[in-house]
């Protein structure tokens, strides 16, 4: 009883922290621009097919598809940011919301149409094989646990950025007061640009991770949806918030899963993200100070 | 330019406001009384579909353009009003009972999901609404007793007046009927003290709290209304598609009746119309110009990135939609030569935040 629940534990945590990184995807442009990126599933499927590329027509080593894919999202990102965003900087956020929806099916669009990636479904290889580790009676996947030590090193490679490097500082200067932190000479537009690619390289780590699980298609981007309820159940604009809802998610959907009904795993996260806003609109770790007129 | 000569207070209520949109509207009324006999059979399918999107493009128009509510779920409402309909048409109830049952179990439906609407801004409304939809159509999916799952529900034909109307015009006159209703409602609702506490709420909550509107009080209500007239689309779409799934109630289906509104134009009744109208044709126009296209191009993603590409054009060239667009033309024509390019811009424009520091 207890080693299953362990199982499912890890099983859950794995699972979680991808939604837990495409969360952080969200939260970091949100909390620099006040965008809500509805793209960052699409993003993330987009990285899962560069990696694949890398691995597969390439025959690069497995560290080396996640540096091209990482980098090459981090272009696409700070691309998107340029040419689409910036023209509508300032206007309604839910005009924003609609301009990030239609990115979304653009980029879902394109990837049908590039020869090599088309409709199919691809499996990536990975050097963590299907094996598994035996700890007593408890059984855990090398995947599962690659999948959680590698989401634990990049959030440990996030926290020294954004506490020691000069860049890290200043973009969370910027999402803090963007005025003060260009009267401070930090050239606001450009560190907004570096951020979304450093999303959508982190949503390209998120779908290399991904990838094992779900395969490579051009659907997979659709995990973002799930990734919103993690976002906001750690409140939005949190970044440790962001983690902490994407593992909650993630257990949570793991455990429904075996415990309750066939049905309720996938509406699992949906039925956690209601309770949380009318418990606490603003999510577990958002602010909520009241708005002066 | 036309210039009205006010010498009367009556004619501020009237619904026309001079005689050359009653002539137009007139031509518009009798292009599509007449549409059933001139028109081919598959160009009318179409038009009824975008009669039906119409009616949930004004219902969701209401909430998004007028009260300035967010909502990523009103596939949700079109689901609740296409079951009703269809389940009980099947257990033998009359439409002109069963349609305003979908109407109400949609409103009811709108109602409950307005009540965090008035704790919820901005983006944590629109997820609690994408969370609303996605449960709904598991819901539905799930409960196979009384929706059928994944095989789900056929309907027959409506009966009107022990009358069945088997072909399309009999229906085609029902959904006009209904368009042309939910117009006139929305018109002369838009321009009573509700329809003023909707717009006030739009511009500001606080300021409109200030002046003492019961901000609870009306937003549940515009949610309840959009979702009303939703329910009545969904009733008219479950009979339109004859067969009725849990997958025809999806997210994408909630993005595209938001994307009718944004390109409409956000805050026109004009643009629930001419968006209805752009949605229902982009697609034939793309079947149409796959033909002439290399076949890689032509696959099943070119639908997916034209749809995306206008989308994002149309919110950073025309950001008042289609209806604006018409607007500038027509006002370009009406003060030549004196058209001016910022005439349209927003006095104000400025980054509204929503942070706190």
């Amino acid at each position: 009883m207890l080693n299953q629940l362990l199982q499912l534990s890890v099983a859950g945590v794995a699972q979680g922290c991808v939604y837990a990184l495409v969360a952080l995807g969200f939260v970091l442009i949100y909390k620099a621009t006040e965008t809500v990126n509805f793209a960052q599933g699409d993003l993330m499927m987009l990285g899962a097919f560069f990696a694949l590329t890398a691995s597969v027509a390439m025959g690069w080593p497995y560290w080396a598809t996640i540096l091209f894919a990482v980098a090459a999202m981090a272009v696409v990102g700070m691309l998107l940011e340029r040419i689409v965003l910036r023209p509508v900087l300032g206007q309604p956020a839910f005009t924003v919301v609609m301009i990030t929806i239609g990115v979304g099916y653009v980029l879902r669009g394109a990837v049908t149409m590039i020869p090599g990636w088309g409709t199919d479904t691809y499996t990536m290889p990975t050097p963590f094989s299907e094996g598994v580790i035996k700890v007593g009676e408890v059984i855990f996947g090398v995947q599962q646990l690659a999948v959680i030590g590698m989401t634990t090193a990049l959030c440990a490679v996030l926290y020294l950025f954004f506490r020691f490097a000069k860049l890290g500082v200043a973009m969370q200067a910027t999402s803090q007061n963007q005025l003060a932190a260009a009267y401070m000479g930090i050239p606001v537009r450009r560190v907004n640009m570096l951020v979304w690619g450093l999303s959508a390289g982190v949503a390209a780590f998120a779908g290399i991770l991904l990838a094992p699980v779900t395969f490579v298609h051009s659907n997979m981007g659709f995990i973002g949806l799930k990734a919103f309820p993690a976002a906001v159940v750690g409140g939005f604009g949190s970044v440790p918030g962001a983690i902490v809802g994407g593992l909650i998610i993630g257990m949570v959907e793991a455990l429904a899963g075996f415990y309750l009904p066939e049905g309720f795993k996938d509406v699992a996260a949906y039925v956690v993200v209601l309770v949380v806003l009318l418990v606490r609109p603003s999510g577990i770790f958002g602010e909520t100070a009241r708005k002066k007129v | 330019m036309r210039f009205i000569f006010k010498t009367d207070y009556e004619q501020d209520i009237r619904l026309f406001k001079h005689s050359g949109q009653k002539f137009w509207y007139g031509l518009l009324m009798a292009a599509l009384l007449a549409a059933p006999f001139a028109l081919d059979e598959y160009v009318m399918s179409q038009v009824h579909f975008v009669l039906i999107y119409s009616i949930v493009g004004l219902g969701l128009m209401l909430l998004v353009g007028f009260t300035g509510q967010i909502s990523l779920g009103h596939a949700a409402f079109l689901a609740v009003g296409a079951y009703t309909e269809a389940l009980m048409q099947a257990r033998g109830v009359p439409f002109l009972v069963s349609l305003p049952c979908a109407a109400l179990f949609a409103a009811a439906a709108g109602f409950v999901i307005g009540l965090p609407a008035l704790r919820l801004k901005g983006i944590y409304l629109a997820i609690a609404t994408l969370a609303f939809n996605v449960i709904v159509e598991e819901g539905i999916t799930r409960w196979e007793s009384l929706t059928g799952g994944n095989s789900g529900l056929h309907l027959k034909p409506v009966e009107l007046f022990g009358v069945r109307l088997d072909g399309d015009t009999g229906f085609y006159y029902v959904c006009l009927a209904l368009t042309i209703l939910s117009i006139l409602a929305l018109m002369n609702l838009l321009r009573s003290p509700t329809g003023r506490a909707f717009v006030a709420i739009r511009d500001s909550e606080i300021s409109a709290s200030c002046m003492g509107v019961n901000l609870a009080k009306y937003k549940t209500l515009s949610f309840a209304i959009s979702a009303a007239l939703t329910g009545i689309g969904g009733a008219l779409y479950a009979h339109k598609v004859t067969f009725i799934s849990p997958e025809q109630f999806t997210l994408l289906q909630s993005i595209e009746l938001v994307t009718i509104v944004i390109l409409g134009g956000v805050g026109s009744l004009h643009g629930a119309a001419l968006g209805a109208g752009f949605v229902i044709v982009l697609p034939q126009l793309i079947a149409v110009a796959k033909d002439y296209l290399p076949g890689s191009v032509a696959g099943s993603g070119l639908q997916a990135i034209v749809f995306g590409l206008v989308l994002i054009s149309f919110i950073v060239f025309e950001p008042l939609g289609l209806y604006g667009r018409w607007l500038k033309v027509r006002t370009w024509f009406e003060l030549f030569p004196f058209y001016r390019k910022g005439m349209f811009r927003r006095q104000k424009s400025y980054m509204k935040s929503e942070r706190l520091r």
